[in-house]
């Protein structure tokens, strides 16, 4: 449990998400790494490249620094706190609620991303440069996955997870084990007692 | 007619019957310099401009040309000499010269091997040396060499880079004086200059001058392996003419090869010896992070005169007039090509040590030992050509001569001097090139010959036709003509280099954080215009797809008016241009991260555009802007804006 509770802090080395952009002028394709605290290029000058090539469209840029870089890392400090202390002192019912903690704490971030990235995608420049529209006459969106590849005009859009997102899934399956195996050694202590 | 009709279905029969692998052409030659689209070359080739006064990069064995790099020409293109940034570069002692002769391109050497890292190449006209920066593929530094005219027998690289040699081909007096043309004879010098490189930033300086007697150094090459240390110059003209040379410089039965032990000499200076003397020459630097250059002119110059270092200079003979002086990979063989004559001749060097030692001498000329013809030849090739150039060498002990007159190339074994194959050039072979065939470890593989004429090989384009050079596999045995492609300029000669060991390094964008230009606009807030006097500044940006700013009132006619417009993109390949109607001037080819700067002097009231010339982005055609010109008593302040 305590290894699971500590996982999450890769989350400040590595990097939680990454949207990749690939066209054929661009063989070295345009990257961004998404960390708890910060959005980096994945080769130097990725992010003002994707502002330029963006904003023929009218998205907004990529803004230096968002409240969720403030606020994310103190969740996952407090998380971490939350879980090192139930690690050591709780019963292991505890460790399913802060398994359970962590799910709803993980969708809040997915939902705010998945916002995040609809604004990006949506909330377009009326002065665009150039203007699209989808079949049935609305105007075209250019959000990016939130999971998976997605053709957006000349570019193919990769969003994917990383590291970062890995270490703290595999924390909560830690924690998740760590209630069972608990639960498990729970009953054949009862068990025990009861023989 | 019938005669001559006869001989030509002889021949073609007898090509018929010797098999494809003797023909002049291969079979499957096509698919052997074939490169895919998207596929990169195995070699580049640095080709020189000859009189266009550039250097071109070609790659093996595609024979595709990459750029042109301006080096002592001014390229409006690329705004060289043009922008107030370059101009200096092209500054002598005799003032701005907008050309120079191209000639002989060598690449830097670490231990003898190719390390890709610079190309020197000398201007032959008004004597110089530049050099070539491979992380930029652009010229970053030319020094003029005092002292000399004609620089021909330069721009030659020691083994470990620590010098560029220039040798001067006209004797002059030194220092030039006002006297009869008639008086050459014992009055007029040879200056062979070393050019210290730095061996960190390669900053050139002139180490000393050896102020030979005064006949014409015609070709060098550094020693290599056990000759590192030495420097081999051929001569001509030891008969001292100064008019009719074609007759007068001829008659001498041999001339000499000057072998100069320069680490001798090196020592000699570095304990004080040697004169300064007073000069005059430009030592011009461009600087990345400026992107500008400064030109600097020196004023004093050492020089040394070979009675001064018993031991340092000899003189080989060697026969004919000899043009090429190359030495082989070993540093065992120093081949003199005796233009005028048949055969090449071939000197050892460890017989010359030993004849030194032994001081078996044959005379002297102005004090400098001439030792014996027979006592320093290895051998003799024989081939059968006529008027041998250039020699260079594979990896297997084989050299490859070109032959002017005969117009082929020979390959011939060293030791045996033997000749082993022989095929013909169309027309009139100069230089060949094997890439690393100049360096103790030669690539091979190819072989590639720079022709002096060319007539009908290709679509004829009125009297001036095309130069070109022609590909040999060398692999085999037998040589194999591959490919003919035409080059820029007089092709002289080349020098080549596998494409991984340079193509790495090559820098993709300039940090926009790191330029230092003096006018560089980093942000658009700080963009401005500012007047000073007649002069006005314009501080502008530029990237995808605006200049900032765009609008521009408060000029006057008879202002002089700097565009110093810094690129403000971040990614590869998006450069942008810029020029201004009525600029009497070069467009500026801008690439990310730099600054570049053009004079605009308006002569006419009205409003006049300016535009991106590099089709920059989807919105290239948008990326224009005006200048309202006020007549020069006008009070329109100045002011400037993008959007509104």
């Amino acid at each position: 449990m305590v290894i699971g509770a500590l996982l999450p802090l890769m989350l400040f080395l590595f990097p939680l998400w990454n949207i990749t952009l690939e066209a054929p002028q661009y063989p070295i394709p345009l990257g961004m790494d998404i960390y708890i605290n910060d959005f980096a290029d994945t080769n130097p000058h990725d992010i003002k490249n994707i502002n330029l090539m963006n904003h023929y469209v009218g998205m907004k840029y990529i803004p230096d620094a968002i409240p969720e870089f403030k606020i994310f890392p103190i969740g996952i400090i407090i998380t971490t706190l939350i879980g090192l202390i139930i690690g050591i002192k709780a019963n292991y019912k505890w460790f399913l609620y802060w398994f359970i903690m962590m799910v709803l704490v993980s969708a809040a971030g997915l939902y705010d991303f998945y916002l995040w990235e609809h604004d990006y995608g949506h909330n377009l420049d009326p002065r665009a440069i150039m203007k699209f529209t989808n079949p049935d006459g609305s105007v075209m969106g250019f959000q990016p996955p939130l999971f998976g590849s997605k053709a957006i005009l000349n570019f193919k859009a990769h969003s994917y997870p990383q590291p970062g997102a890995y270490c703290l899934a595999l924390g909560m399956a830690l924690g998740l084990i760590s209630y069972f195996v608990g639960k498990k050694e729970n009953n054949t202590e009862k068990s025990k007692t009861s023989e | 007619m019938m005669i001559a009709g006869f001989a030509v279905v002889l021949t073609a029969c007898n090509n018929i019957g010797k098999g494809s692998s003797n023909g002049a052409l291969t079979s499957n030659a096509a698919e052997r310099v074939y490169v895919a689209p998207g596929e990169h070359d195995e070699f580049y080739a640095f080709i020189s401009g000859g009189f266009s006064g550039q250097l071109s990069v070609y790659g093996l064995p595609s024979g595709r040309l990459f750029k042109v790099i301006p080096v002592f020409s001014q390229d409006a293109e690329k705004a060289w000499g043009y922008n107030e940034e370059t101009k200096p570069m092209l500054n002598t002692s005799h003032g701005f010269i907008p050309w120079d002769d191209a000639h002989h391109p060598d690449i830097s050497q670490t231990n003898g091997e190719l390390d890709g890292r610079y190309v020197f190449i000398n201007g032959n006209n008004t004597p110089r040396i530049a050099k070539v920066d491979l992380s930029v593929f652009e010229t970053t530094e030319i020094i003029e060499i005092p002292n000399s005219a004609g620089n021909h027998s330069s721009a030659f690289v020691t083994e470990n880079t620590e010098y560029v040699v220039a040798g001067t081909r006209f004797s002059v007096p030194v220092p030039q004086q006002d006297i009869a043309i008639k008086d050459y004879k014992g009055n007029f010098k040879g200056a062979l200059t070393f050019i210290n490189v730095d061996p960190e930033d390669g900053n050139m300086d002139i180490k000393f001058q050896l102020l030979m007697p005064g006949f014409d150094y015609d070709l060098s090459h550094p020693g290599r392996g056990k000759s590192h240390g030495w420097f081999f110059f051929t001569t001509y003209n030891t008969e001292e003419a100064n008019s009719l040379l074609e007759v007068n410089a001829s008659q001498n039965d041999k001339d000499f090869i000057a072998a100069v032990n320069w680490k001798k000499i090196e020592e000699y200076v570095n304990g004080g010896g040697g004169t300064r003397m007073p000069a005059n020459y430009a030592h011009n630097v461009y600087d990345d992070a400026t992107h500008s250059a400064t030109s600097t002119m020196k004023k004093e110059v050492l020089v040394v005169d070979p009675a001064e270092v018993p031991g340092a200079v000899y003189f080989l003979p060697t026969p004919k007039s000899p043009h090429g002086c190359d030495v082989d990979p070993s540093g065992e063989y120093i081949v003199g090509n005796g233009k005028l004559s048949a055969d090449l001749t071939v000197h050892s060097f460890s017989k010359m040590l030993s004849a030194i030692e032994g001081k078996k001498f044959d005379g002297e000329a102005y004090g400098i030992p001439i030792l014996n013809f027979e006592d320093v030849l290895a051998g003799t090739v024989k081939s059968g050509g006529l008027g041998p150039l250039h020699t260079e060498f594979d990896a297997n002990g084989n050299g490859y001569t070109s032959f002017f007159i005969s117009s082929e190339v020979v390959k011939w074994k060293l030791g045996t001097w033997e000749v082993v194959d022989k095929k013909p050039c169309y027309y009139s072979v100069g230089h060949v090139m094997i890439p690393g065939g100049n360096s103790r470890k030669p690539f091979g593989k190819y072989v590639l010959a720079m022709n002096k004429i060319t007539k009908d090989r290709y679509l004829p384009t009125g009297p001036e036709v095309t130069q070109s050079a022609q590909l040999y596999d060398i692999s085999g045995e037998k040589m194999e003509l591959l490919l003919d492609f035409p080059t820029i300029g007089e092709p002289h000669y080349a020098a080549g280099i596998a494409a991984d060991i340079v193509k790495e390094h090559s820098k993709k964008i300039f940090e926009l954080s790191e330029n230092k230009h003096k006018y560089a606009t980093t942000s658009d807030a700080n963009v401005k215009v500012e007047r000073n006097g007649k002069e006005v500044h314009v501080y502008m940006t530029t990237i995808r797809s605006h200049f900032n700013p765009d609008n521009i009132e408060g000029i006057k006619v008879g202002d002089k008016v700097y565009f110093h417009v810094t690129n403000l993109e971040q990614d590869y390949d998006v450069p942008h241009g810029v020029s201004m109607i009525g600029a009497n001037t070069s467009e500026l080819l801008i690439m990310p991260g730099q600054t570049e700067t053009f004079v605009w002097e308006p002569k006419q009231v009205g409003v006049w555009p300016f535009y991106c010339t590099d089709f920059c982005s989807a919105l290239h055609q948008e990326m224009q802007g005006y200048v309202r010109v006020s007549p020069a008593d006008s009070n329109i302040d100045l002011s400037w804006s993008l959007g509104d």
